[in-house]
């Protein structure tokens, strides 16, 4: 038989992700030469990494024996000011963030609406909190409220976005059977939409929740309090063990929230 | 849904009373806490500033119109540290995702009770701390410069795609490997056979995602000190050179939408 001679033949594994050779190889060449150049502009100070070294090592010590208590006050208040400002900022920007997910759902609501939304959601997701916390800052002085003000800012594109996604995504005949009974706009929304898209609204509220925790721990570095502002102050003075302290602190917390909301979202839905 | 009987038939409702009670108690106490935590937040707040927010608003957007856009010619430097923070950020953390990402997975994993929870405390840890904070700590022990940035990125990398990968493995179609054992592989040809070619568009996908985010949070680092474009913005920013700081965004904004599209463009072609 002469099918036993493609047997005896070696196999050769196909390429498996580029199967085009002429894109395949100008790809990896290109990736290297591109890797050489930017590891050709790595200009490291050998000496004061050593140097730094040291500090490093007192940075783990700090670690080991964290310091909660000699900062107790301060520590105290970026704390709590982090999480009044989570809980704040997360509540405004989901009651903000429900008209304009409805507003940017195409289904069901008309063209220059849509358009006004969508561009508010694109501002909104366009740039970094801590871009949007520097502006704010210059606009509302330093402290938590401007912190505030940015992270509502952002759960609103966050959220208005997914939540609008989701409504174009619905089942169209509910809604279509609740406008055949002769139901207007609202119990359109009421009856055919919201009963399709609460579990996923409330679940992706907590998990913002989660996420602006995360971040009212940083955008205190430009001076929109919270915790990040203690931490920034605790490394300017090299309070090593201070600011590992408020590290274990913050990694306890978001777990704890990561923890809570995810268990919330199962039982929930 | 409840149904009443009623003396002019069954009627309709939306919940049941309990459901009705617990609805409003939820609200009550989300509302109660929205008050407490105001409370809270604003005692140190100066209202004097936030009713004069309007006008420090309007002074703003006069001071930064026209961006000086001669600036622009500065920024270029700066701007290849960021894309090369966020590239070399990626591949080193990628690189420390993967063995991880197959000591987390239930399918791969070669001891249950010590490497898998260590894996996925290890991929815990990289997700809470922020990469601003690792910039921060890195800074301090490695001195200003990218070097720094680039770990904070690689550090902060590990837990997405550690996190994304493992899941990734452990969706994978079993009888494929199965098939691979079947004609005597060892475990490292099983996995090179039966699992990379499965996981690896998925792969090759989350580290794009990964890299567009990278981009995003490359572009602030510096505003710690661990180089890029924000180094600039911190320094205009610290003259108050407000004309300069317009031009930075505009050029954040267009490298952040750049890389989405190549993000977006590959995943496409990939999945």
């Amino acid at each position: 038989m002469s099918e036993v001679q493609a047997v005896s033949r070696r196999w050769r594994r196909p390429p498996i992700l580029i199967r085009n050779d002429f894109w395949r190889r100008a790809i990896y060449s290109g990736a290297l030469l591109y890797l050489l150049l930017a590891i050709g502009t790595l200009e490291v100070d050998w000496q004061r990494a050593y140097e730094g070294l040291e500090r490093g090592a007192r940075f783990l010590q700090g670690f080991l024996t964290p310091d909660f208590t000699s900062r107790f006050d301060q520590i105290q208040q970026g704390m709590v000011e982090s999480v009044t400002m989570t809980v704040c900022s997360t509540m405004v920007g989901v009651l903000i963030s429900v008209p304009i997910g409805l507003g940017a759902a195409r289904n069901i609501s008309p063209l220059p609406v849509y358009l006004v939304c969508r561009a508010i959601i694109a501002v909104s997701r366009a740039f970094q909190e801590i871009i949007i916390a520097i502006l704010f800052v210059a606009m509302f002085g330093f402290g938590a409220f401007a912190g505030f003000v940015t992270l509502s800012f952002a759960t609103i594109g966050f959220l208005a976005k997914l939540l609008a996604d989701d409504i174009e995504e619905i089942d169209p005949r509910q809604a279509e059977a609740v406008r055949g009974t002769g139901g207007g706009w609202w119990q359109v929304v009421n009856y055919g939409v919201q009963p399709q898209v609460m579990p996923r609204l409330i679940g992706l509220s907590l998990y913002r929740f989660d996420i602006n925790f995360r971040e009212s721990a940083v955008i205190g570095i430009v001076g929109a309090g919270g915790i990040g502002a203690t931490l920034n102050t605790a490394m300017d003075r090299y309070d090593y063990s201070t600011a590992s302290a408020i590290l274990i602190l913050i990694i306890i917390f978001v777990m704890l929230a990561e923890y809570s909301s995810g268990y919330i979202r199962k039982w929930i839905q | 849904m409840p149904v009443w009987q009623t003396e002019q038939g069954p009627a309709w409702r939306h919940r049941t009373t309990t459901a009705q009670w617990l609805h409003w108690l939820g609200w009550l106490l989300a509302a109660m806490a929205f008050v407490v935590c105001w409370q809270i937040m604003t005692v140190d707040t100066k209202w004097f500033f936030v009713k004069d927010a309007p006008s420090q608003a309007a002074d703003l957007f006069s001071r930064a119109w026209p961006p000086k856009w001669s600036y622009v010619n500065t920024l270029w430097g700066a701007l290849w540290d960021t894309i090369n923070i966020a590239t070399l950020g990626t591949l080193i953390g990628v690189m420390l995702a993967v063995p991880v990402a197959f000591l987390a997975a239930r399918n791969t994993t070669p001891s249950h009770l010590v490497l898998r929870p260590f894996a996925l405390f290890v991929i815990v840890a990289s997700r809470s701390i922020n990469s601003l904070i690792w910039a921060l700590l890195l800074v301090a022990i490695l001195g200003p410069g990218i070097l720094a940035g680039i770990i904070a990125i690689a550090l902060r990398s590990i837990g997405f795609v550690g996190k994304l990968l493992y899941e990734a493995i452990e969706e994978i179609d079993e009888s494929q490997v199965e098939a691979v054992q079947a004609t005597g592989a060892s475990r490292a040809q099983v996995i090179d056979y039966g699992i990379v070619p499965q996981v690896l568009p998925a792969f090759a996908g989350i580290c794009v995602f990964r890299w567009d985010i990278n981009i995003r949070e490359s572009t602030i680092l510096g505003l710690v000190g661990a180089g890029g474009i924000g180094l600039q913005l911190q320094s205009s920013l610290n003259t108050l050179a407000w004309s300069q700081v317009t031009v930075i965004f505009a050029l954040i904004l267009a490298t952040v939408i750049f890389s989405e599209w190549v993000s977006s463009r590959v995943r496409k072609n990939i999945i």
